[in-house]
């Protein structure tokens, strides 16, 4: 099924995507590097994923990513508004994975401001933010499973 | 005199950081207006003061008893085998580094004043960094940094991962297994005890009381204050005995500083360092890297609406039908 009539959009949007589902796997990998899983569970002993034993690397890469994501989701959103609301409609599952996404970006942003210097965010909230984004990664990536084995689509034609 | 004036700056910077407090207790406000230098506590250490008796350790542990791990044996058999235990538990007694029961210690230093040799002893525990990685960077938020600038770990809440050890420039935090919430969750496969380290007895200061190291030294080693008040005095103290100072710009800037009749170069190569030895380097803001990034992730939005608005117009201008 053809995201649009235009051959060049559907062009542009598969672009869009697989360089959405390449942010969202880094973004994954690094974000599960914040916990010192890698090196306990061998991972990082693995020629070439050293890395992902070495936090501020990590760290920075998953900043890097979300910039990535944050820039992907505007485009996304007003690509949606601008050219294919009239002919597309997001789905049940595009709702569902577009909530959780919300959150993710949310919390994530609120980690951000958390890392300032300048940041004063109690201790409860910043348990309550880590807790949620983690939680929120793992919902989206049960979510996004089931929607890939059932073939559940973020949008479907009008 | 000394202690009085700390004791008064003290009190002063306590009221500053209820106040910041009081106008952050709703999540994401941020107390702006009262400024790190006066709301952050900081303590001074004059190096040239230190006769090194250890009345600081034996207070440090007569206060902090009650908060030492108290682990759980045998401990739990953890996958795979080659995580390692840490176990001070049979060791409570070392006092010549950092371990779970011994947040201070005393380094020794042998150096060379005006040609003559010395030895300067300076004691040594967390920095309580102004921006401290430990607790940015703690995946659960287990370790926490107060209002007044302490740092320090929740033995309630955290795993014991060491991730905190790791992202310290000093490796400050030490860890005990066997103990913690990692044995109620899966004491096999995540986490492995709580990391301990000095919390510059946060609840003394909440009441209005000196840390513990402070009040015992009787040679009043330490001074404690407003961050922008201890940096004043430490600047003043260094030139008066034309010396230097350690801790005002490490990492950023830390919560302690130490001011030296030698320089911590010639310090920091005569001190033991290793496992629960902190060194006396330079040390780089740790966290400003990923930080600068916060920048770009402002603009990232604006540069995905930019680029979707543009691919509109140009579709339109094309008279490809999604446009219009």
């Amino acid at each position: 099924m053809k995201l649009h009539s235009s051959d060049a959009l559907v062009t542009q949007n598969n672009a869009v995507r697989y360089v959405y589902l390449i942010t969202v796997f880094f973004l994954t990998l690094t974000g599960f590097g914040q916990m010192p899983i890698f090196k306990r569970y061998y991972i990082a002993d693995i020629p070439g994923l050293g890395w992902l034993a070495q936090f501020y690397l990590t760290h920075y890469m998953h900043y890097l990513g979300a910039i990535l994501i944050l820039a992907l989701t505007a485009y996304m959103i007003i690509d949606y508004l601008l050219l294919q609301k009239k002919h597309m409609r997001l789905t049940a599952a595009g709702y569902a994975r577009g909530a959780i996404l919300a959150g993710i970006l949310v919390s994530g942003i609120l980690l951000v401001v958390r890392n300032l210097e300048s940041s004063r965010f109690g201790p409860g909230f910043i348990i309550f933010l880590d807790v949620a984004h983690l939680g929120l990664v793992i919902t989206f990536l049960i979510v996004a499973i089931y929607c890939l084995i059932r073939k559940k689509r973020w949008v479907t034609a009008r | 005199m000394g202690q009085e004036i700390s004791r008064r700056s003290f009190l002063r910077g306590g009221l500053a950081a209820a106040a910041g407090l009081a106008a952050s207790s709703i999540p994401g406000a941020a107390a702006a207006n009262v400024p790190q230098e006066e709301t952050q506590l900081a303590t001074l250490l004059d190096i040239s003061k230190c006769i090194g008796c250890e009345a600081c350790v034996e207070a440090c542990n007569e206060v902090n008893g009650t908060k030492y791990p108290q682990p759980r044996k045998p401990f739990p058999k953890m996958y795979p085998e080659s995580v390692t235990v840490e176990d001070w538990s049979e060791k409570q007694d070392v006092m010549d580094r950092l371990t779970p029961y011994n947040w201070l210690y005393i380094q020794h230093a042998t150096v060379n004043i005006n040609g003559e040799e010395a030895e300067l002893t300076l004691p040594r525990r967390c920095m309580h960094c102004v921006n401290p990685p430990c607790v940015k960077l703690c995946p659960w938020g287990a370790a926490q940094q107060l209002e007044n600038g302490i740092s320090r770990i929740d033995s309630d809440v955290c795993l014991g991962g060491s991730k905190c050890k790791k992202v310290c420039p000093w490796d400050i935090p030490q860890r005990q297994t066997g103990t913690g919430l990692y044995l109620d969750i899966l004491p096999s496969f995540a986490g492995n005890g709580v990391m301990y380290k000095c919390d510059r007895c946060y609840n003394r200061v909440a009441e209005g009381e000196l840390p513990a190291c402070i009040e015992a030294c009787p040679e009043d080693v330490q001074t404690i204050g407003p961050r922008g008040e201890i940096i004043q005095k430490a600047h003043q103290l260094a030139k008066e005995m034309d010396g230097y100072i350690y801790g005002e710009n490490e990492n950023g800037g830390t919560n302690t500083l130490y001011v030296s009749p030698v320089p911590f170069e010639a310090l920091g190569q005569s001190i033991e360092t290793g496992k629960g030895r902190p060194h006396l380097k330079a040390v780089k803001d740790t966290m400003a890297q990923a930080n600068h990034l916060a920048t770009a992730m402002v603009l990232a939005p604006v540069a995905g609406i930019a680029a979707a608005v543009g691919k509109f117009f140009k579709m339109a201008k094309n008279g490809q039908s999604g446009a219009r």
